[in-house]
C-alpha cells in the first residue's frame, strides 16, 4: 500500500474513541451531527414562518424541549467545533481546496445530483432513527445501546445490499 | 465524579464550551483520518478502502473499554450516562434510510461537515440535502408520528438482553472487532485501490 498523508486508522480510531469517552465522562452524552441540522432547521422554521413552527407538532415539540432556544444545544455547540477541527486538520495537511470528488466514470454533475439525494435521505432517516451515524450508531455502541447497535447493523447492511447497484459512482 | 455536567460540577456554559472544543477534537481526528474523502468513505463497501471499518471500530472498542474502566474506578456512573432508547421499527427503517442515504450520497452527516470545511462542494451539497430532508421529515410528521412512536423497549443494553455482564460483552465485541480489521486487511489487498 502507498504511503499517504492519512492518519493510521487504528491510531485515527482510538483517538476518535477518546473524544467519545471525553463527551461520556463530560457531559454524559455521546457525539452527534443531525441533532444539530434538525435545531437549525426548526429554528428557521421559527423565524421564518413562526406560526406555522408554533402549529406543526414537530417544531413545537422542539421549541418546548428547549425553552432557552433550539439553538442553545450541546450538539449545535459541537459540530461548531467539528467545522473548526476539520478546517485545522485539513489546513495542516494542505487538503483546503474547492472541488467535486468523484470516480474519473461519472461526472461531476452525476455526483451532485447523488450527493443531494443522499443528504434529504440522511437527513429524513437520521430523525426516523433518533440519531445518525455518530449520534445512534457509533455513541449507541459504546454505550451498548440496543437501539444503537440495530440503526448501525441497519445502516451497513443496507449499504452492502445496495453497494452493487451504485458500483458504477464509486469504482 | 463523572458525568461532570450531569453531577453539576461544571456549569452548562462551561460543558457547552467543552462541547465546542470536544467538537474539534472529533473534527480533526474525522478529516485526518480521511473521513473528508466520499471516495474513501464509500470504499468500504466495495472493500478497496476500509478506513470506516477499522476508525469505527477502533473507536467503539476504545470508547467502550474506556467507560468500563471508568465505571470500575468510580470515575462515572454509568447510570447517569445517556442510553439510546429502543424503538425497534423506526431504528431499523430508519437505518435503511440512512444506508440508502450512505451509498448513493457517500456520507453521513457528521462526515458531511468535515467535507464541506475543507471545500468539497459534494459536501456541501449532501449537508444541502440533509436540511431538506429533516425539513421533510417535519413537515410530514403527523403521517410518520405513530410508526415514530411504535415499537418502543426502552433503554436496554445489549449485555442485559443477551443476560451476560457487560464486561464479558466487552470482550466479545472486542474479538469481533479484530477479526473484521483481519477482513479489511485482506479485502484491500484483494480489491485494487487507486489513489484519489
Amino acid at each position: 500500500m502507498k504511503q499517504n498523508k492519512y492518519l493510521n486508522p487504528y491510531l485515527g480510531g482510538v483517538l476518535l474513541g477518546l473524544v467519545l469517552l471525553s463527551a461520556n465522562f463530560i457531559s454524559g452524552r455521546g457525539l452527534g451531527a443531525s441533532g444539530a441540522f434538525k435545531s437549525m432547521v426548526v429554528k428557521t422554521v421559527e423565524t421564518v414562518a413562526p406560526t406555522h413552527a408554533e402549529n406543526a407538532t414537530f417544531y413545537k415539540e422542539n421549541i418546548h424541549e428547549h425553552p432557552e432556544g433550539v439553538m442553545k444545544s450541546w450538539l449545535v455547540f459541537q459540530v461548531l467545533g467539528v467545522i473548526v477541527g476539520a478546517f485545522i486538520s485539513g489546513a495542516l495537511a494542505g487538503r483546503l481546496t474547492f472541488k467535486v470528488e468523484h470516480s474519473p466514470k461519472i461526472t461531476s454533475k452525476r455526483r451532485l445530483i447523488f450527493a443531494l439525494i443522499g443528504g434529504v435521505l440522511f437527513g429524513f432517516g437520521s430523525q426516523l432513527g433518533r440519531g445518525c451515524t455518530s449520534g445512534s450508531a457509533l455513541s449507541g455502541m459504546a454505550v451498548l445501546s440496543l437501539g444503537g447497535i440495530v440503526t448501525m447493523a441497519a445502516i451497513f447492511g443496507t449499504g452492502y445490499a445496495l453497494a452493487y447497484i451504485f458500483r458504477k459512482n464509486w469504482i | 465524579m463523572g458525568p461532570l455536567s450531569v453531577n453539576e460540577i461544571i456549569s452548562s456554559g462551561t460543558n457547552f464550551f467543552l462541547a465546542f472544543i470536544i467538537g474539534i477534537g472529533f473534527g480533526f481526528v474525522l478529516e485526518a483520518s480521511g473521513f473528508s474523502s466520499s471516495r474513501k468513505l464509500a470504499g468500504v463497501f466495495y472493500g478497496y478502502d476500509t478506513v470506516v471499518l477499522k476508525v469505527f471500530f477502533t473507536a467503539a472498542i476504545t470508547a467502550m473499554l474506556g467507560l468500563l474502566f471508568f465505571s470500575l474506578f468510580g470515575w462515572v456512573d454509568l447510570s447517569l450516562v445517556y442510553v439510546n432508547p429502543t424503538y425497534w421499527h423506526s431504528a431499523i427503517a430508519g437505518g435503511i434510510i440512512m444506508g440508502a442515504g450512505f451509498i448513493t450520497g457517500g456520507f453521513c452527516p457528521g462526515t458531511s461537515v468535515c467535507g464541506a470545511a475543507i471545500g468539497k462542494i459534494d459536501a456541501m451539497v449532501f449537508v444541502g440535502g440533509l436540511f431538506l430532508g429533516i425539513f421533510f421529515f417535519g413537515e410530514g410528521y403527523p403521517l410518520w408520528e405513530n410508526f415514530f412512536k411504535d415499537g418502543f423497549s426502552g433503554f436496554p443494553r445489549l449485555n442485559e438482553v443477551m443476560g451476560i455482564s457487560q464486561g464479558v460483552l466487552v470482550l466479545l465485541v472486542v474479538l469481533m472487532a479484530l477479526a473484521m480489521f483481519w477482513v479489511g486487511e485482506w479485502a484491500e489487498k484483494k480489491f485494487p485501490r487507486e489513489e484519489y
